[in-house]
């Protein structure tokens, strides 16, 4: 790794013009598009959990819930009606900000925990990584659906006594999805470390006398930027759509709370009748679900290339 | 070498034993049985006597009837949901299945998935990049269940390419095989990528160059070797994971694998066929991880194993 220090600047003269201009748009195009969304979602809150207005996400009126599932209906109602008369619009917002947190938690829980137990795991070595790898072995063999709903069991009743039964819901979702997906940042950062450990500046940095906490953090972290940002973004559209499969089976977020996941397996049936097709239910959650962990890939991607500065900070 | 696998090896037993006490822990604290679903209210005597025929009147009970025969018998006892089926029988033909699908998605999956991400990295910025990016990051933007659905809609309903919903031949592999590998197949791309684009900055990759090595010898030979580190350390929990079924995949193509056993054994509480899914998904995990840092070792010979 050292040794790309040496030679950046010829990595860097390599790279032409329109190369790094499309860089930087990819960046640019991804990060834009999924604070936008993020920003949408949330800004419309107060409609779309607002009872009685038009977007509101549970807007059940008897004479609409009735009528099949239309599409075309006018103001609030561009996405269509699903089942139940409900606008697809409002759902799908709320939908979003709800898929976004569930990615951004389970991001968090991975960033934190998983950095940690992979750089203590690979760099000490010796019984540390023994057991705390065996550790993540036994967490990996048991069936994540199984440890969902173990959470869910467990966690919920207390939680519903304190903060109520939709909040509730969220919550464990959250944790569910968060601790089950750090287990493979930890493997990757310690498979980085193994190979980093041997290299000549961090041997160096050892015989400096330098304090593990400092070589963890100036000298280890700074090489392992890239690996670890490009698992932290990949976490992100992977709990959205581990939440996504739970809807799938029945048991994510409860019925009246839509996520883009649940709405798009909701919307599976109806959009593949073929008598009838109602594609509308799957075509616009699915749409904005896929844009959306698209673009949260690109970015990961841009961001990986801009923080690849540590060659020159090394040379100064 | 030799050591350090058979310390790993050694360790298995203990690791396996841990894993199986966990679950069964998890899996009895867990509210329900299969014996008192609400659907069909059994009489109180009719329950009792269905879970003294299972052994599953108390935790005690269980723990000291079944895990003796796991451990001298290999027999996993009898499905307390399919009541009629052992859960070896359960797995003897559901296996096979998974994992001839699932080979052939970890095949699809390494071969394309490495071919993407070098391609992305050499051609950084490029059109190329751009191209093998977005179709990787396809797989990794659609629920798995969209994909499946879509490509069966596709190939099956309208062109009518493939057959739909069978399992015996060759062609039933095609789709479900590729709907399988997709998630797979771009995790591999993004890590090939990134590693790719280090190792491409390296002295050895100019001296290689200087020398009048041609640009693929170089590649292929040189380069990805070096950085293949952290597809290896993803390839062994991906393969645990693809050779053991996926419940999306098999549920929409309408395969007869284990990864429906793995969601419904859960979802009816069906505790000794949860059990016999979980160990086994535990021993592949376990072969592969193994497998994984033996690979570490023979690509990076700097890799110290064991210390």
């Amino acid at each position: 790794m050292t040794t790309m220090a040496i030679d950046s600047t010829l990595g860097r003269s390599r790279c032409r013009w329109p190369a790094r201009i499309l860089r930087n748009r990819r960046l640019a195009l991804g990060g834009g598009f999924a604070a936008l969304m993020l920003l949408v979602c949330i800004a419309t809150l107060p409609w779309t959990n607002a009872p009685g207005s038009t977007l509101y996400y549970n807007n059940q009126q008897s004479a609409q819930a009735r009528q099949p599932p239309r599409f075309g209906d006018g103001p609030g109602y561009w996405f269509g009606t699903d089942a139940l008369g409900r606008g697809m619009l409002g759902r799908c917002l709320i939908g979003g900000a709800i898929s976004l947190l569930i990615g951004a938690t389970a991001a968090l829980i991975s960033l934190v925990l998983g950095v940690t137990v992979g750089l203590v795991a690979g760099y000490r070595g010796g019984w540390v990584d023994g057991l705390l790898m065996r550790m993540v072995d036994i967490l990996y063999g048991l069936p994540y659906i199984l440890m969902v709903i173990l959470f869910k069991i467990a966690l919920e009743p207390p939680l519903r006594r304190i903060m109520g039964e939709n909040a509730a819901n969220l919550v464990v979702l959250f944790l569910a999805i968060g601790l089950v997906s750090w287990l493979t940042m930890a493997r990757v950062v310690r498979g980085q470390v193994l190979s980093l450990r041997t290299q000549p500046f961090v041997e160096a940095a050892r015989a400096c006398g330098i304090r593990e906490r400092r070589i963890f953090i100036r000298h280890l972290l700074p090489n392992l930027a890239g690996p670890i940002i490009v698992y932290a973004t990949l976490t992100i559209p992977s709990a959205i759509l581990q939440e996504s499969f739970l809807s799938f089976l029945g048991v994510g977020i409860k019925a009246p709370m839509p996520t883009w996941g649940s709405l798009a397996s909701d919307g599976l049936m109806p959009a593949l009748n073929t008598i009838q097709s109602r594609w509308w239910m799957l075509v616009f959650p699915c749409t904005l679900l896929a844009l959306t962990l698209l673009s949260l890939n690109f970015l990961g991607d841009g961001l990986r290339d801009l923080l690849d500065t540590r060659d020159s900070k090394l040379e100064t | 070498m030799a050591r350090f696998i058979a310390w790993r090896v050694a360790q298995f037993p203990l690791i396996l034993a841990a894993i199986y006490l966990i679950t069964f822990l998890l899996a009895w604290v867990a509210p329900g049985s299969p014996f008192d679903r609400s659907e069909r209210k059994l009489p109180p005597a009719v329950e009792q006597s269905l879970k003294r025929r299972f052994h599953a009147e108390h935790w005690y009970g269980f723990l000291a009837y079944y895990p003796k025969n796991v451990l001298f018998n290999g027999d996993f006892g009898n499905s307390f949901n399919y009541e009629e089926f052992t859960v070896n029988d359960i797995l003897r033909t559901s296996l096979p299945v998974s994992v001839t699908l699932g080979v052939c998605a970890m095949v699809i999956a390494t071969f394309a998935g490495v071919g993407l991400g070098v391609l992305a990295a050499v051609r950084r910025g490029g059109t190329w990049d751009g191209i093998s990016l977005t179709v990787a990051l396809l797989g990794v933007s659609l629920p798995a269940f969209v994909i499946a659905a879509a490509l069966s809609a596709i190939f099956c309903m309208k062109l009518r390419w493939l057959p739909f919903g069978q399992w015996g031949s060759w062609r039933d592999l095609l789709l479900p095989s590729l709907a399988l590998s997709l998630m797979p197949m771009a995790y591999i791309a993004r890590l090939m990528r990134v590693a790719m684009m280090d190792v491409l900055a390296g002295d050895f990759v100019r001296t290689a160059r200087a020398k009048g090595l041609p640009n693929r010898v170089v590649i292929w030979k040189h380069c990805l070797r070096n950085a293949f580190l952290p597809v290896l350390s993803y390839l062994g929990p991906a393969a645990a994971m693809t050779l053991t079924g996926s419940f999306v995949v098999e549920k929409v193509f309408n395969i007869p694998g284990l990864g429906q056993h793995f969601v419904n054994s859960v979802l009816n509480r069906d505790q000794t066929l949860i059990l016999g899914t979980v160990m086994v998904y535990s021993v592949f995990l376990l072969t592969f991880n193994l497998l994984v840092d033996i690979g570490y070792a023979l690509i990076d010979p700097r890799i110290e194993l064991g210390r």
